[in-house]
C-alpha cells in the first residue's frame, strides 16, 4: 500500500483520470504487477507540485481496459508496454502499436505473464496499423 | 560573434590533449578497478565471490580446487573483491588489455 | 478516399521516410516513421525494440544487493542516479538509515555525472548541426570530469559505487584537494565556451524557434526534466529535497521560450550549476561512516525519484520477503519525455528533425530497458 493511493474500478478509471487532469496532475507512468492467480494489477503514478498521487486497479485474466490516452495524451508509450510484455490489453489507444513496441509479433504469450492469455481470435486484422 | 575564433586560435598555440596511445600511456590512478587477480595461496575455494558477483562471471569447483573468471562477462564492479573473506582477490592498475579470443582464466589450485 | 482527394487538391505529394534507426546523429537505436509532405513533416511515429533487453525481469535471478549493478547499466551515461534511485527505495521498504556522509558522496557523485552528460549532450547537439570543433572542444572537457570518476570511483561511467546501506568508496581528504582545482578549470573552460553557445549566430539560426513546445502542453504531455525546465515550468526532482540536496542551495535553470535554444541554455547552465553544487556538497561533508551493514530482507512496496541529468527517474519496486524482488519498475526520464518529441515534430522541417530529436536527449537504452 502506496502512501496517497485510491482503489478504483475499470468504470472509474477514466472519470478518476479526467478528474485528475482538471486537477492538474502530470501523468508520471504506469506499472503493471502480476498477482497470483490471472490477476493483475495496474498502478497509475501522477504528480502534482512533487507530491504523488496513485490509482490501483486490479483486472482480471484477458479483461480489456480503457485507455487513458484521450485524456493523457503522454500515457501511450506505457500502455503499448504492458500491451507487450503483460499481455493485457487496452481499448481506445491514440497510438496502439499492437503489441510490437518492444517486441516481435511472434513472441506469446507476454514474457511478464505468468499464466496464458487466451486472445478472443484475434479479431482485428492489422490494417491501417502504425508500423 | 568570433569567440570560437579565439578558441580555435588558441587550441592552435597549446600542445595537444591527446596522446598518441600504444606508445605513450598515461600512468593509472590509484585504486583503478583494472583485471581482476587472484592470488591462488590464500584462496580457500570458499566459493563467496562466485555467490555475490552480480554478473555471475565466477564459478568455484571447491573438490578440484578451480577457480573460473570469465573476464568478458566480467562488469568489473569490484564485488567480489570487497567480499572476499581472505582477501587473495584484487583489481590490477591496468585495464585488460584487448584480446582476440574469448577465454576465461582457470585456475586449477592444489587441495588443501 | 476523402484524404486522397483532399491530398491530390493540395498537390502535396505524401512519403514516409524511416529516420534511423541508424543515423549519424544517433548515438544510439531510435527509429522515428516520418510522414512528410515535400520538406514539411506532418506526422512523426517513433518505433522501438532495437534495445529491449528486460531488464526489470532479471529481479527474479538476482538478489536485491546485486540488482544495483544490473540498474546501474540500464544506461550508460548516468549509472549514479539509477543506482541511487533504487536504492533508495530499497532503503525506504527496509527503514534503513544511511549515514550522512554516505548520503553527501551520492550526491557529489551524482552531479558528476550529470556534469559529464550535460557536457556530452552538448558535444553531441553541437554535432547535430554540424559544429564538429564545439563538439571537440566540449568533449575535451567532459574527459577531465571522468578522470574524477576514475581517481576516486575507480570507474570511468559505470562507477559502481552505490550499495545498498551507503556507499563503498570513501572521498579521502587528498582527493578532495586535487578535485578541486580540476572542477575550477572545468568551470573556466566551460565558460570560455559560453559566449559560442548562447551568442553564436550560427546556433541561434539552426535551434531558436525549432521544436517549440509551451508549458501548458509540456506538462499535460509528462515531460520532464531540461525539456519541461526549457518550457517555463520550474520544476526540478531535486526541489523534493532527497539526498542532501534539502541543505544545498540551489535554483531549477529554467528557460521560457521552450524551443532547442531554450533546452540547449538549460543543460549548459546546469553544468555550471552541478558544479556550484559539489563545490557545496565538498564543503559540508561530514566525517562518519560510509555505509552500515543491511540485514534482512525487504518486504514491502516503495516508489523512489532522484533527477537524471535527462529528467526526473521513477522506480517502483515490490518485495515479497524473499531474496528476490517480486517487481522493478523503472520509468526513464526519455521514456516520459518521448509523447513530447512526438508532438513537436509536426510542422517542423525535415532538415531540422536531427537538431528536434537530439534536444530531448533521447537514451533509448533508458527508454526500452
Amino acid at each position: 500500500m502506496l502512501a496517497n493511493e485510491l482503489i478504483i474500478g475499470l468504470d472509474s478509471l477514466l472519470g478518476e483520470a479526467a478528474r485528475l487532469k482538471r486537477d492538474g496532475y502530470r501523468f508520471v507512468t504506469m506499472t503493471a504487477l502480476r498477482l497470483n492467480g490471472t490477476r493483475t494489477e495496474i498502478l497509475y503514478h501522477f504528480d502534482r507540485e512533487l507530491h504523488f498521487r496513485h490509482l490501483r486497479l486490479t483486472v482480471t485474466g484477458d479483461a480489456t481496459v480503457p485507455s487513458i490516452t484521450p485524456v493523457y495524451f503522454g500515457a501511450f508509450l506505457a500502455e503499448n508496454e504492458i500491451q507487450d510484455l503483460f499481455g493485457i490489453l487496452f481499448e481506445g489507444l491514440v497510438i496502439d502499436y499492437r503489441r510490437t513496441l518492444f517486441l516481435e509479433t511472434s513472441i506469446e504469450p507476454a514474457p511478464f505473464c505468468r499464466f496464458n492469455v487466451k486472445r478472443k481470435a484475434k479479431s482485428d486484422s492489422p490494417a491501417g496499423e502504425e508500423r | 560573434m568570433f569567440s570560437m575564433t579565439s578558441t580555435v586560435l588558441r587550441n592552435l598555440v597549446t600542445r595537444k590533449s591527446t596522446r598518441l596511445y600504444p606508445q605513450e600511456v598515461r600512468s593509472p590512478f590509484e585504486r583503478v578497478r583494472g583485471d581482476l587477480e587472484r592470488e591462488a595461496a590464500n584462496c580457500t575455494y570458499c566459493g563467496v565471490c562466485a555467490a555475490k558477483c552480480p554478473s555471475q562471471c565466477i564459478r568455484v569447483k571447491k573438490a578440484t580446487a578451480t577457480w573460473i573468471h570469465d573476464p568478458t562477462a566480467c562488469v568489473f564492479c569490484g564485488t567480489c573483491v570487497e567480499t572476499c573473506p581472505e582477501k587473495c582477490l584484487h583489481h590490477t592498475e591496468r585495464p585488460r588489455p584487448p584480446f582476440t579470443a574469448k577465454d576465461a582464466t582457470i585456475t586449477e589450485g592444489f587441495k588443501y | 478516399m476523402k484524404v486522397q482527394t483532399k491530398d491530390a487538391l493540395r498537390l502535396k505529394p505524401r512519403s514516409v521516410i524511416p529516420f534511423g534507426p541508424q543515423h549519424p546523429v544517433f548515438p544510439e537505436p531510435l527509429q522515428l516513421k516520418l510522414t512528410v509532405e515535400e520538406e514539411m513533416i506532418t506526422e512523426a511515429i517513433p518505433v522501438f525494440g532495437y534495445v529491449h533487453r528486460g531488464l526489470e525481469q532479471l529481479c527474479a535471478q538476482r538478489d536485491f544487493h546485486q540488482m544495483v549493478q544490473v540498474v546501474e547499466r540500464v544506461c550508460g551515461i548516468c549509472s549514479v542516479m539509477h543506482a541511487m534511485c533504487y536504492c533508495q527505495a530499497i532503503e525506504e521498504i527496509m527503514a534503513v538509515e544511511v549515514p550522512r556522509r554516505a548520503v553527501y558522496l551520492r550526491t557529489i557523485w551524482a552531479e558528476l555525472h550529470r556534469l559529464q552528460s550535460h557536457l556530452l549532450w552538448l558535444g553531441l547537439f553541437a554535432d547535430s548541426f554540424g559544429f564538429e570543433s564545439l563538439f571537440m572542444q566540449f568533449w575535451r572537457i567532459r574527459e577531465k570530469v571522468l578522470d574524477i570518476n576514475e581517481a576516486t570511483a575507480g570507474n570511468r561511467v559505470i562507477v559502481s559505487i552505490n550499495v545498498v546501506g551507503g556507499v563503498r568508496r570513501d572521498l579521502a581528504a587528498e582527493n578532495v584537494r586535487w578535485l578541486l582545482p580540476i572542477l575550477e578549470q572545468v568551470e573556466t573552460d566551460i565558460r570560455r565556451l559560453e559566449s559560442t553557445v548562447i551568442d553564436d549566430v550560427t546556433i541561434r539560426k539552426r535551434t531558436v524557434g525549432k521544436g517549440i513546445l509551451n508549458g501548458d502542453r509540456a506538462r499535460e504531455l509528462g515531460a520532464v526534466g531540461p525539456t519541461l525546465r526549457g518550457s517555463g515550468v520550474a520544476q526540478d526532482t531535486r526541489q523534493t529535497g532527497y539526498a542532501v540536496y534539502a541543505e544545498l542551495d540551489f535554483q531549477p535553470v529554467v528557460e521560457t521560450s521552450g524551443d532547442c535554444y531554450a533546452r540547449c541554455r538549460v543543460r549548459f547552465y546546469e553544468t555550471l550549476q552541478s558544479i556550484d553544487l559539489i563545490r557545496q556538497a565538498v564543503a559540508g561533508m561530514p566525517p562518519g561512516d560510509i555505509a552500515v551493514t543491511v540485514k534482512g530482507r525487504p518486504q514491502g512496496e516503495a516508489v523512489a525519484r532522484v533527477e537524471q541529468p535527462r529528467g526526473e527517474l521513477f522506480y517502483y519496486i515490490k518485495a515479497d520477503g524473499s531474496k528476490n524482488l517480486e517487481r522493478v519498475r523503472i520509468r526513464a526520464p526519455s521514456f516520459a519525455n518521448m509523447p513530447s518529441l512526438v508532438t513537436m515534430l509536426p510542422g517542423m522541417w525535415f532538415s531540422d528533425v536531427p537538431v528536434i530529436v537530439l534536444s530531448i536527449d533521447p537514451c533509448i537504452s533508458c527508454t526500452e530497458r
